[in-house]
């Protein structure tokens, strides 16, 4: 009980995280709330199990092959959709949300709502402690943990990673520093759009997908990321922790805890902002007008 | 007998001096009048029953509007004023039987109180911070109602309503009634004084704290208000399906309710309801395709979005009027001179 606790709350934290950072790159860089961000994320994972139903290709192939495919399809929409009308803030919001009503219908439309499913890459499980815990589990935690260290050294230790950080602390100095910011937005989107699809190939044979599969990670991340500070990575990092953590715990130990999970980590996140209007690591700013 | 001819003559007066010399209000007064006489056309319960439900939402989606478009207050739980008016009327209906003509207030009145609830914690949000953390509420109630299916009915919700009224022509008037009214009075908050001071918290808070005006009072007003509207609208859905169910609480109302306002073309409370008037029946005029629905309606929306950011009715407004420099009345596209100070127009 406490191991699966242990192991669900890690794999939901590290998900989550991956997921939250992604949207709050594009959210400080390009200023869009990105509610079609985890409709890609289950874009991905269709595409894997297109990629190994009616291709035949092995899940591990499929999932190197739904990457790019993916981040194309993500870049086509926001160089078509979103980047025409991003000066209207409000025109952008529903943009993306029509966007992910497109996919979810389009997925609806093609596979219907059956709940499908993808074979996991590795079989069998190991005993930790005297608890079976699945290799898929444990390899799905390792890749995310990997990725995420990736991710950090990505931002911290790479040029394009120091432009898009500069871009969401203030806009208008990085180009004037002469960054180009269309460029660095472009990037953060590709970026964002690949983490959301790298979240989908590790949480593919863990779960069932139907094309409302977006919907309970969207406003898990969306809390992440409110509960973090806005565009903070850190703060997305150890909000998603605490969500995927406090998940867990309620789905194990509260009766009717599915129901619950999504409400709990919302009281949290509302909490936490009643105390810290800002989110956990977000910055003070000046009020800006 | 020669006084009312006088007060009609002065009232021609006004209607042709006033409403014909614009497009825009003529569309509007056109509009009512056909919303009012449709019934003596068609009596086909389908149609009815549509526009009994465009009205309803027409009225949710300018409630958006004036909290979110006038004053800035950007939320994404707008289904929570929506559906907790919506339970609290069928809980008084079914518990303490209380007619619909009682408990429909009341259930705005719960309405009045979720805005409230939302609000304070609220207060001190702004922006992106905001409209996320709103979207929470809904779903929150959404677990509880979930978690208490004795009290709430869970999945199925709460059904078995007394009808609005004995007949659909009944329903059709008393929504469209409260739809027109409600959106008046709205549309006359906006744009007194009141209306002015939320529009300039949406424009520039500081600057508006600093001249002396208690923004908090007026942004927990302006909750209230859009609570309350949102409550009646919620209040004549449970009414008219006989059902509270947790879909009034789904995040998808929410995104809808934005998707109909920015549509139509937000901080103007007719965009919105044009929006919901376009979109709505649209919806249903799709069902000759059931699968592609959805995807054919998102598609239309993004579409008309990259040409029309600012929203449908601004749009064509803008092609068909334009406004007097000098004195910033609107005139008819095709004046050469304004209609007010005589101004050249460009």
């Amino acid at each position: 009980m406490i191991l699966d606790i242990i192991v669900n709350g890690l794999i939901n934290g590290s998900v989550y995280a991956l997921l939250a950072i992604g949207f709050s790159l594009v959210m400080g860089v390009a200023r869009i709330v990105n509610i079609a961000h985890t409709a890609f994320y289950m874009t991905s994972a269709y595409f894997i199990y297109m990629g190994f139903t009616y291709l035949n290709i092995p899940p591990l192939l499929a999932m190197l092959c739904a990457l790019p495919v993916t981040v194309a399809l993500g870049l086509l929409a926001y160089k078509f959709f979103i980047k025409p009308i991003q000066e209207h803030e409000a025109a952008v919001l529903i943009a993306t949300i029509a966007l992910a009503m497109v996919i979810q219908e389009a997925f609806l439309m093609v596979f219907g709502g059956h709940y499908l499913g993808v074979p996991p890459l590795v079989s069998g499980y190991a005993l930790i402690f005297g608890v079976k815990v699945t290799w898929q589990h444990l390899l799905a935690l390792g890749v995310a943990l990997a990725v995420l260290i990736g991710v950090r050294f990505f931002l911290m230790n790479t040029k394009i990673g120091l432009a898009i950080r500069s871009t969401a602390e203030d806009r208008e100095v990085a180009n004037l520093m002469g960054m180009n910011v269309t460029a660095v937005a472009m990037w953060a989107v590709a970026v964002s759009i690949g983490l959301a699809a790298i979240t989908g190939a590790i949480v593919v044979p863990l779960v069932v997908l139907d094309p409302h599969m977006w919907m309970h990670p969207l406003i898990m991340m969306l809390a992440i990321v409110v509960l973090g500070g806005l565009g903070s990575i850190e703060g997305s990092f150890v909000g998603a922790y605490i969500i995927g953590f406090t998940e867990a715990l309620v789905v194990f130990l509260l009766p009717m805890g599915s129901f619950l999970k999504d409400p709990v980590a919302l009281t949290i996140m509302i909490l936490v902002l009643l105390i810290k209007p800002e989110g956990l690591f977000g910055v003070v700013f000046e009020e800006e007008r | 007998m020669y006084w009312l001819m006088a007060n009609l003559r002065q009232a021609g007066i006004i209607v042709r001096n006033e409403v014909f010399v614009l497009p825009s209000r003529i569309a509007v007064l056109v509009f009512v009048v056909a919303l009012l006489a449709l019934p003596i056309f068609t009596q086909d319960p389908y149609v009815l029953r549509i526009i009994i439900l465009t009205s309803v939402f027409a009225l949710l989606a300018a409630s958006w509007d004036f909290l979110s478009g006038f004053t800035g207050q950007m939320n994404f739980g707008h289904a929570l004023f929506f559906g907790v008016a919506a339970y609290t009327a069928a809980k008084l209906n079914l518990d303490l039987s209380i007619p619909p003509w009682g408990s429909i207030p009341l259930g705005a009145v719960g309405g009045v109180l979720a805005g409230l609830v939302v609000g304070i914690p609220c207060l001190r949000l702004r922006g992106a911070y905001l409209a996320l953390t709103t979207l929470a509420f809904p779903i929150i109630l959404m677990g509880v109602v979930f978690a208490l299916p004795d009290f709430t009915g869970g999945e199925l919700g709460i059904s078995g309503l007394s009808r609005l009224s004995g007949s659909r022509v009944g329903d059709y008037y008393i929504t469209g009634g409260c739809m027109l009214v409600f959106c008046f009075l709205m549309w006359k908050i906006t744009d007194s004084k009141t209306g002015i001071i939320l529009h300039a918290i949406r424009e520039d808070e500081v600057a508006c704290r600093s001249a002396g005006i208690n923004t908090t009072r007026y942004k927990l007003m302006a909750f209230c208000i859009s609570g309350f509207f949102a409550g009646i609208s919620g209040g004549l859905y449970a009414h008219i399906m006989r059902l509270a169910g947790p879909s009034t609480l789904e995040v998808n109302t929410s995104f809808l309710v934005i998707i109909w306002s920015v549509f139509g073309g937000m901080v103007s409370i007719y965009g919105p309801v044009a929006g919901v008037f376009i979109l709505f029946p649209m919806l249903e005029f799709l069902r000759f395709i059931p699968q592609a629905r959805m995807l054919v309606f998102a598609f239309l929306v993004l579409l008309t979005l990259l040409y029309m950011p600012e929203g449908l009715i601004p749009w064509i407004r803008d092609k068909i009027e334009k406004v007097c420099p000098r004195c910033k009345a609107r005139n008819l596209g095709t004046r050469s001179n304004c209609r007010v100070c005589n101004a050249v127009l460009d």
